[in-house]
């Protein structure tokens, strides 16, 4: 895990830098980003109750129990306990995750008037027809593995870097894209935990992912994928 | 255990009480009730049809209300618990799993693991069905006689039991449901028969488990079960899980309803254990007979003088 040896790394460096004995630093913690659009404002698509409890409240969530595992890794590193270093891989990655994945959902979304649902321009939009034939292919394939997904997790639109190839995958839980294969990069993810819509489409997964078209931002995806194939 | 074949599937599950078609509560081998309902048949064919059905709760809709809210209740029971059940109708027409118990489906499509289509739906009603039934209006508060004696036996006390099964309900990540269950003397691990079973095998133990999973895949016996998808609290709690979990064990569960399956467990298990006593016997003597066979065949051979 790429994270967690830059973890280690800081820590090793660090503890070179101040000595072994007096080991005091300051641990980087994790912090809720800003949602870039007020929360009503994906509405009727999202309702703002939906966007601000997943935002403050399970966003948060995963960025605390994200912050807390970090501590404890560290701690656990410190003190050469193997056994509490492999424990902690679960939670963090699960935290982890959450908080990788919500921080790309966010850019993800933008409202109609600013763009949502506008399909890409440029070479995103050929990449896509050249990989799915088409846009509504595109969504089609994505709408059928989101609603086939048994329990939580996500679909998504990733980019292989190697092949440069584009991909619908998806992934439980909080598993973030790089779980599937650590050339792909995630340009769009949508989430399909109940969380995520239930307020407004109770069991209908299928509605919510169909309403979600409408804001989303694939200039923000044209954006990522023109960085990695320029 | 390592195959199917050899899993004591239909005497672990004889009748409703724990793994047929109902995981409810009876007792009695009322096979009737297992009988599936015949649905139209096309001509010709005389392939019973079976079609499990969707049990209400075993009380109105409002009856858990201020605790879980009849909107819950009619989304989670009405519409989620009802998909399961019809699309594992559809999936299972004119397949091997069509006739089986609702729980001998969830074992067989668990295929150790490697799940078929069908596990998720049979998983998912079978699971509905007894979280139902492991609530009841002003349930909650604390067992008594012998699952309580079993409980304190096997957590230290009461109040352990209830840390203990809080936080797997809390820490199940994702989708899922949390478990008391009966173990019965089995090694844990799935390929393996326990070779020197003994009674104190026997122990209560609070398991989590994934999406559609519960343990009777594992040759657990399931006590009490809550579902910890975010279907099952959204609506009451939103993002509060560990709230709608302290509720669930403080006004909800039916302790009444979890000990009358440790009951009907422990039945099962005796009679388990005796068919499993009969059937060693039986291939014991198989081999008896065999060796004998094998001797008198061989000495007819060698000494029959019309061979000569």
């Amino acid at each position: 895990m790429a994270l967690l040896s830059h973890v280690t790394r800081k820590t090793l460096t660090e503890s070179l830098r101040l000595g072994l004995k007096s080991h005091v630093r300051e641990l980087q913690t994790f912090t809720l980003p800003d949602l870039p659009y007020e929360y009503g404002a994906l509405e009727p698509a999202i309702s703002g109750e939906i966007m601000q409890l997943h935002h403050q409240k399970h966003h948060q969530t995963y960025i605390t129990n994200y912050n807390k595992a970090l501590e404890q890794l560290d701690q656990a590193i410190n003190k050469g306990d193997t056994s509490a270093v492999v424990k902690l891989q679960s939670a963090i990655k699960f935290n982890g995750g959450g908080h990788i994945n919500h921080s790309i959902f966010w850019k993800n979304l933008t409202p109609v008037g600013e763009g949502g649902g506008e399909p890409p321009h440029g070479s995103l939009g050929w990449a896509i027809d050249t990989n799915f034939g088409s846009m509504e292919a595109l969504i089609q394939r994505m709408n059928a593995e989101g609603a086939a997904l048994q329990g939580s997790g996500w679909v998504w639109l990733g980019l292989d870097k190697e092949s440069k190839k584009l991909v619908v995958e998806t992934t439980a839980n909080q598993d973030p894209l790089v779980t599937k294969g650590l050339s792909l990069v995630p340009l769009l993810g949508i989430d399909v935990w109940e969380h995520a819509y239930y307020l407004q489409y109770k069991n209908v997964r299928p509605d919510y992912l169909k309403n979600i078209w409408k804001v989303i931002n694939w200039k923000y995806a044209g954006e990522l994928y023109q960085k990695e194939c320029p | 255990m390592a195959s199917l074949a050899t899993r004591p599937i239909a005497l672990t599950f004889p009748c409703q009480g724990l793994g047929g078609r109902t995981p409810g509560l009876q007792f009695q081998c009322t096979n009737k009730k297992m009988v599936p309902r015949k649905c139209a048949r096309k001509a010709g064919s005389t392939k019973i049809c079976a079609k499990f059905e969707l049990k209400p709760p075993p009380y109105p809709m409002d009856a858990l209300e201020p605790h879980m809210s009849r909107e819950t209740l009619e989304y989670h029971w009405g519409k989620h618990h009802r998909a399961y059940v019809e699309n594992l109708n559809k999936q299972i027409v004119g397949t091997e799993l069509d006739g089986m118990s609702l729980g001998d489906i969830v074992i067989v499509s668990y295929n150790n693991g490697d799940m078929l289509p069908a596990f998720n739906n049979a998983a998912q009603a079978w699971n509905h069905e007894f979280f139902w039934e492991s609530m009841k209006p002003s349930g909650g508060g604390k067992p008594s006689g012998e699952l309580l004696q079993l409980i304190e036996r096997d957590f230290g006390s009461f109040e352990k039991f209830l840390q203990e099964f809080k936080s797997a309900a809390a820490t199940q990540f994702g989708s899922g449901w949390a478990w008391l269950a009966y173990k019965a003397n089995r090694l844990n691990v799935d390929n393996a028969v326990n070779p020197l079973p003994s009674e104190e095998d026997k122990k209560l133990v609070v398991v989590k488990s994934p999406n559609a999973v519960n343990p009777l895949v594992w040759d657990y016996f399931p006590l009490l079960t809550i579902d910890v998808w975010e279907h099952a609290y959204y609506l009451d709690f939103q993002n509060r899980r560990p709230d709608y979990i302290s509720i669930f064990m403080d006004k909800l569960v039916s302790w009444e309803a979890v000990s009358r399956r440790l009951e009907i467990a422990k039945a099962l298990l005796v009679e388990r254990e005796k068919e499993e006593e009969r059937k060693k016997r039986e291939e014991e003597d198989d081999e008896t007979a065999d060796d004998e066979a094998v001797k008198m065949y061989v000495e007819s051979d060698g000494d029959d003088p019309e061979n000569d």
